[in-house]
């Protein structure tokens, strides 16, 4: 028997009084991919995520992660999932390994100590782990934002712009680790990016949102073809200000 | 370890840590309680040394001093037994709220730890401070005043477990509206019960409050509490029928707290709040 998809969402949506901010998406995330959600300001991104990780409930429509109904069991998902997001914070008093520890606990991670030595040696975060989280430079606090994200080694993995505000040589690091961490570990990726670059280096397959609307969807290769662009950039834009259907009218 | 008790510890741990590396947090547990003994104890003293030196004669100074002490005795023990319950719910609503100030809340809620959970670590959190700040306070009221809260025997635990819940449930309610109004409601966490104080009985029996009130001081464990505080202390005698109020009450309080506590996180899960409840 097949396993079920990492993550299978049928008619998502979400209002908020009168604002729909998602509006009945369906998309599935199969294993061992690396799905991206792209769209510029208020395209629905970061609802969509919340909804995946429960933080929000939808309005209608089903989420399945790993096989769990998100609506009546989303704990034993939780559990095998993680996510990380430069706008959610780890409390800056604790140090790096108190903050570990305390995710550690909450996700009920066996050989504590070993599991975050081995993040340390992952992630190059050995000399960060007795200085406080709050005085870490942002390209740290992404190292160590990653290491809570993989503490329970989880089969599903949601970034939400995981190199925002990152320099362009950190950026990369975190984007070639990404890469490799995935190669080795098998573990499913959503992620969420303003940065097209990066999307078409990591992603297997893009979800393209304008106003809580799938309007495109594809393969990165594919999605360069049919709107015959050079790069995601260009699509994006397309997509963004209309500029196929201006064109044709044109 | 079961899952759900080291889930449990993990918070724990994390408040633990912040304040064993914060000793501001540290000094501000015992701060208030050690400063409302100084000021209700001097005052207790002095109407002690003043009812003591009464010009009545000696019969009525012997009288009016021992009934003095007792007075100055629950006023002591009522200050101490009300910081129980003022720090179990600053305690609680605090704790919550150094996770809205962290802007954690988004990681705390993603992760398997369940809400009833997140409710426990809280409460055990909220008794840990509670212990750190009134301990001192009682012992300076030993030192200072000659004041012994222990000597109440047995029931104290009675009286500590009541006022106790109560700070409890008031802070769930509190929380319940910082989750239902974001941090905008953060004043309430050290507000809400000092309002409550008036008619808890604190201090003075419930005959003394105008009969409009009355029935808002009965139907408050607290009142209850108090109102068996004194009878120990003035008369050496446990009412039970009063304990039996306060347990009930704060059952019954309780239960409509953890239902408002989950309704309101249902309603920040449908509005989004536990993504923006820092603003």
């Amino acid at each position: 028997m097949s396993l079920p998809p990492a993550i299978a969402v049928t008619g998502l949506t979400k209002r908020y009084d009168q604002v729909l901010a998602v509006d009945a998406i369906d998309f599935t995330v199969e294993r061992g991919a690396t799905f991206g959600l792209l769209g510029g300001n208020g395209a629905g991104k970061t609802t969509t995520i919340a909804m995946l990780l429960a933080l929000l409930i939808p309005t209608a429509g089903s989420i399945r992660v790993l096989g769990h109904d998100m609506a009546r069991d989303r704990f034993a998902a939780l559990a095998r999932m993680n996510f990380s997001s430069p706008y959610i914070a780890l409390p800056g008093r604790l140090t790096v390994r108190e903050n570990l520890r305390v995710y550690a606990h909450l996700y009920t991670v066996p050989a504590m100590e070993a599991r975050i030595d081995a993040l340390a040696r992952d992630l190059d975060l050995g000399a960060l782990l007795d200085r406080p989280a709050g005085q870490l430079s942002a390209g740290q606090k992404t190292r160590v934002a990653l290491a809570k994200a993989l503490i329970n080694r989880p089969d599903v993995l949601l970034l939400d712009e995981p190199t925002a505000s990152l320099d362009p040589d950190t950026g990369d690091w975190v984007r070639s680790w990404l890469e490799r961490y995935r190669a080795e570990s098998g573990c499913t990726i959503l992620l969420a990016s303003h940065n097209m670059a990066e999307v078409e280096r990591l992603c297997d397959h893009v979800l393209m949102l304008k106003q809580g609307r799938i309007v495109d969807r594809g393969s990165p290769a594919a999605l360069l073809e049919r709107y015959g662009r050079a790069d995601l950039e260009e699509v994006f834009l397309d997509i963004a200000r209309d500029r196929r259907a201006a064109e044709a009218s044109a | 370890m079961t899952g759900a008790a080291r889930r449990i510890w993990g918070m724990l741990y994390r408040h633990l840590a912040l304040y064993r590396r914060s000793w501001p947090r540290l000094l501000e547990l015992a701060y208030w309680p050690t400063l409302q003994l100084c000021i209700w104890g001097f005052t207790a003293r002095f109407i002690a040394t003043r009812l003591g030196s009464h010009p009545a004669g000696p019969a009525l100074l012997t009288h009016a001093g021992s009934a003095a002490m007792l007075a100055a005795g629950t006023l002591l023990g009522g200050v101490l037994l009300w910081e129980v319950a003022l720090r179990g719910q600053t305690g609680v609503a605090l704790s919550f709220l150094e996770e809205v100030w962290s802007r954690n809340l988004g990681h705390v809620f993603v992760s398997p730890l369940r809400p009833a959970e997140l409710v426990a670590a809280l409460l055990g959190i909220s008794l840990i401070r509670v212990l750190i700040g009134v301990l001192p306070a009682v012992a300076l009221a030993y030192f200072l005043y000659a004041f012994n809260l222990f000597a109440l025997g047995p029931i104290l635990v009675l009286f500590f477990a009541n006022l106790l819940v109560m700070g409890w449930w008031v802070s769930l309610g509190v929380v319940s509206l910082i989750l239902r109004h974001g941090a905008g409601a953060e004043a309430l966490a050290w507000s809400v019960l000092f309002g409550l104080t008036p008619f808890s009985a604190v201090f003075y029996p419930v005959a003394v409050l105008p009969a409009a009130v009355r029935p808002i001081a009965l139907a408050l464990p607290s009142s209850h509490v108090f109102e068996g505080m004194r009878a120990a202390i003035l008369h050496g005698s446990i009412v039970w029928s009063q304990m039996g109020w306060a347990v009930a009450l704060n059952l019954l309080w309780g239960a409509a707290s953890c239902a408002l506590f989950a309704r309101q996180f249902r309603i920040a899960r449908e509005r989004g709040a536990l993504l923006s409840i820092g603003e």
